[in-house]
């Protein structure tokens, strides 16, 4: 009987990350997270909790932050980012370049997930108070404790990127 | 600065060896040699070589024994080398070494020694080189107890002037000119005329040369490294999503596997149903394993799923199922029966009480696991001829004998590719999930098999920090504290732990009472006993270990009896303290919080002191008694540290402990019903968010005479400060953690 739900749960899943189009044959109900680390090897969406708890797997898409272990890829409708994909170690996104100025990671587990939950937060709010800033990342973790400094990195990064 | 004494006595010979296109420096032991494992398979009567640096045709690589576990270890190490070798940070590759004994780490024995930091006397030294000599037979290469920086202050400078003047007499041989005349910066000797040799270029020939241990370390005036802040070796992989950490690993023809073991840690299974799991997608195979099922699948996720489907008949844990248990094993330890230690007894605690008003508290602190964001995994190959392990690990050595004893294998068969660690706080100190990756690649020989904890798995099966209980009674007179008396209850980590890897323990163990029984105070009735209780649940090296909970205890007490006396916290403790550093962090933090400055009516402050792993910290926090809770304002932190290396890593480090401390002491615990622990996810092991994150002002002093790492101690004194602080803004004493059971946060 498991056997049977199982079949009919596999599906072909369309996706386009980082502007590459990629198929896969996963089960319906295979989060986001685990397509993108497992199937196609994109290693910077990090595995943490699983439950909607850490931030770690943010990635955007459209843009905008998701949690990949919360939303199953054979839902997702529209063009994923991850932190691959935001900026390149040529091409630092504003958030990175702050986040490399600042010395924010220490062991950086969770970094790649803040810095998509930061820079979607800038692409929504160019010039987030304090508060805005603790609503937008409070979903992310850091065990190591870099809040601080991250905090720091945010403001510059927004002021660079209005600058710019 | 002539340290050619110090250097010849502490045998810090830096032999040299050839390797090819090159040449290799690095720790000579001039007894019994230790293997090199830089010169696996290559002929040579240097076997006794254990390099810090190397160069060759592709490069100058500097070595770094000590595990990064984000605490920028691997920096710090490659700063202290290239500071004397005259190379910049980014002229090299650090590689973090393979398992070798002669990286055998000798300021974590110091820390096991039971004597005070404080306490530099013959007796205290000739102990430390006991401890260092057993450190050295059982070969452990750990990183652990803040030792990174002290271990490697001299040994890696050493390595890099004795390279550094090596390559300039080859210098001087190829050019003929005095070694006098030449200089050195930038990876290459100068010569008077302005041209450069490159110390590549120069590496086979000073592969041919006898070492030059006649070297000077620089002076700290000209350091052009240390001391300042340098960009982080890692730091800009680690912004871009680039860093690849062990759950990472992806080689070809892997395989994905999970385990489930007991809840009730360590009982036995008494049996389990795969039969739903089998037959899902993705699945391998599903096994026996010690304690457990081993599910093996093409997918991390599919074994996660696969292995929720196994139903499972788990036995009863050795350990009392109910938390209230826990405790009253605890309670009822608190006797002659159970002493372990009373090495702190001034005056007579028993006489200054009797018919005098005593002061008493109880106080707790939970079970805590470490749960760094990285969920445990390693991945192991078991081949023909050789076992490969790759694992974010503080114990390599002991994960390559552990290994071979697993598979049958020599330990020079065992291979153990260090990696990158998203956090550890002692977790990675234990070898379990290595254990359970070898014994799923055991049954499939030939496959690289990574086993990957859920956050769930990980969670209710860490190894957590110990419990403990304390009990105080105390008298004040005449404004003064006169009689301090604190006995601390808890079951011994370093047995449980070292027990765990197969050591003996005999003695005393002093991390029941570290925090608590060396701190730099002077009462003229002054006792802290040390009760042993009997082994419970699974515990290990938390972050800051004893003191993680002998901090808050010892501090606290101090804080009840102060005030009962109506002195002022700050003052008293500076009366009572006698050790000139451990006065210099208590004013530098009064200081730098502006201490005794009037503050709103709904505000209050603690101070909080612990001197540990050598490094005497000060903290004062800042709290508001909002309408909805206590909010953290601001957190003040003050330590001697000997010499900051870095001031911006060291500045993250020390906010980093504040974050880890408060965030526990807050809101974290964990707890056992039916033998099984209850929490199970960030959803109920939440520590510190971004939003309850105070400003927290740091200052690394330089007045002692020891370079101390920063890893841990401002971890003890912070739960204590933030009670403290909550006492002064409310007058509600919080004795026991995690505070939210009495107090709102906001
Ligand atoms: S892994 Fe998605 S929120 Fe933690
Ligand atoms: S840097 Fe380690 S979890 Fe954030």
């Amino acid at each position: 009987m498991l056997d049977e739900q199982n079949r009919a749960k596999e599906c072909t899943v369309k996706l386009t990350v980082n502007g590459t189009e990629h198929e896969v044959d996963v089960e319906d109900d295979m989060p986001l997270l685990w397509v993108l680390r497992d199937e196609l090897n994109i290693k910077g969406v990090k595995y943490g909790c699983g439950v909607a708890q850490c931030g770690a797997c943010t990635v955007h898409i459209d843009g905008v932050a998701v949690l990949s272990c919360q939303i199953p890829a054979a839902d997702v409708d529209g063009r994923i980012t991850t932190i691959e994909g935001l900026g390149t170690t040529e091409t630092l996104h504003a958030v990175q370049a702050a986040w490399i100025e600042y010395q924010v990671a220490q062991c950086g587990y969770c970094q790649p997930g803040q810095v998509m939950q930061a820079a979607s937060l800038l692409s929504e709010i160019p010039n987030p108070t304090d508060a805005e800033i603790d609503d937008a990342m409070s979903g992310n973790l850091c065990r190591c404790g870099t809040y601080l400094r991250m905090r720091a990195a945010i403001k510059a990064a927004a002021t660079k990127l209005q600058e710019a | 600065m002539a340290r050619i004494g110090t250097i010849a006595r502490r045998t810090f010979l830096i032999g040299s060896a050839a390797v090819v296109g090159g040449v290799a420096f690095g720790y000579y032991a001039y007894k019994r040699p230790a293997q090199n494992p830089l010169l696996e398979g290559l002929d040579s009567g240097t076997a006794a070589l254990t390099p810090y640096v190397k160069i060759d045709q592709s490069g100058i690589t500097l070595i770094t024994p000590r595990a990064d576990s984000g605490q920028g270890a691997y920096s710090v190490q490659a700063m202290l080398i290239a500071e004397e070798l005259d190379v910049g940070l980014d002229q090299i590759r650090v590689d973090p070494g393979v398992p070798s004994p002669a990286y055998y780490n000798t300021a974590l024995s110091s820390e096991a020694a039971p004597f005070r930091a404080t306490d530099d006397g013959l007796v205290a030294e000739t102990t430390r080189g006991v401890m260092d000599a057993m450190m050295k037979f059982i070969g452990m290469q750990i990183t652990g107890g803040s030792t990174t920086v002290p271990d490697s202050y001299d040994k890696l400078r050493i390595a890099g002037a004795v390279a550094r003047e090596t390559l300039k007499a080859a210098a001087a041989q190829q050019s003929g000119l005095d070694v006098a005349a030449l200089k050195t910066a930038n990876g290459a000797v100068i010569l008077p005329d302005g041209r450069t040799i490159s110390y590549v270029e120069l590496a086979p020939i000073a592969a041919t040369l006898e070492p030059v241990q006649q070297v000077q370390l620089r002076d700290p005036g000209a350091w052009r490294l240390i001391g300042q802040a340098v960009e982080r070796l890692d730091i800009v992989a680690k912004s871009t999503g680039i860093a690849t950490y062990g759950i990472d690993l992806e080689v070809e023809g892997m395989l994905h596997a999970t385990v489930r073991t007991n809840p009730r840690r360590g009982g036995p299974m008494n049996s389990f149903d795969a039969s739903a799991a089998r037959g899902m997608r993705g699945v391998v195979d599903i096994f026996e394993i010690t304690g457990g099922v081993a599910v093996v699948a093409d997918n991390t996720w599919r074994a996660f799923q696969a292995a929720d489907a196994i139903v499972f008949d788990w036995g009863p844990a050795p350990y009392p199922a109910q938390m209230e248990q826990h405790w009253q094993v605890l309670s009822e330890s608190f006797n002659e029966d159970h002493l372990d230690s009373r090495r702190r007894d001034e005056g007579d605690v028993d006489a200054a009480m009797s018919g005098a008003e005593v002061i008493t508290a109880e106080y707790r602190a939970p079970y805590l696991a470490h749960a760094p964001l990285e969920p445990i995994s390693a991945m192991v190959r078991v081949a023909a001829e050789q076992v490969d392990v790759w694992a974010g690990t503080q114990i390599p050595r002991l994960l390559q004998s552990t290994v071979a004893d697993m598979t049958g294998f020599g330990v020079d068969h065992v291979h153990v590719h260090a990696q990158i660690m998203g956090g550890s706080f002692g977790h990675r100190l234990e070898d379990r999930v290595v254990r359970e990756a070898t014994e799923i690649a055991m049954q499939m020989p030939g496959v690289p098999i990574k086993l990957t904890y859920s956050r769930e798995e990980d969670t209710s099966h860490d190894d957590t920090r110990q419990i403990a209980m304390a009990r105080g009674q105390g008298v004040v007179r005449d404004g003064k504290v006169e009689t301090f008396d604190l006995g601390i209850a808890m079951p011994s980590v370093i047995a449980s732990q070292i027990g765990r890897l197969g050591f003996p323990v005999a003695g005393p163990d002093m991390q029941i009472v570290a925090g608590a029984w060396e701190q730099p105070f002077k009462i003229p009735n002054y006792r802290v006993s040390g009760y042993r209780a009997p082994e419970l649940a699974p515990i290990s090296s938390w972050r800051s270990v004893g003191a993680s909970t002998n901090g808050f205890f010892h501090d606290v007490f101090l804080d009840e009896l102060i005030h009962a006396a109506g002195a002022d916290p700050m003052a008293e403790r500076l009366r009572l303290c006698w050790h000139d550093p451990s006065r210099k962090v208590l004013e530098a933090v009064a200081e730098m919080s502006n201490w005794g400055a009037p503050l709103a009516a709904n505000k209050g402050r603690g101070v909080a002191f612990c001197m540990s792993f050598g490094v005497p910290t000060a903290e004062v926090i800042e709290v508001t008694d909002t309408p909805n809770g206590i909010r953290i304002d601001t957190v003040w932190v003050a330590a001697e540290v000997g010499r900051v290396v870095d001031p911006v890593n060291f500045e993250n480090q020390v906010q980093g402990g504040v974050v880890w401390a408060l965030g526990h002491a807050m809101n974290s615990e964990i707890t056992y019903s039916d033998g099984q622990v209850d929490q199970q996810n960030y959803y109920d092991f939440e520590g510190m968010r971004h939003y309850h994150t105070p400003q927290i002002h740091v200052r690394g002093l330089e007045n002692g005479d020891h370079v101390r790492g920063m890893g841990e101690p401002m971890v003890p004194p912070a739960p204590a400060a933030l009670s403290n602080a909550i006492f002064a803004a409310t007058g509600q004493r919080v004795r026991e953690m995690p505070m939210h059971k009495f107090i709102d946060f906001v």
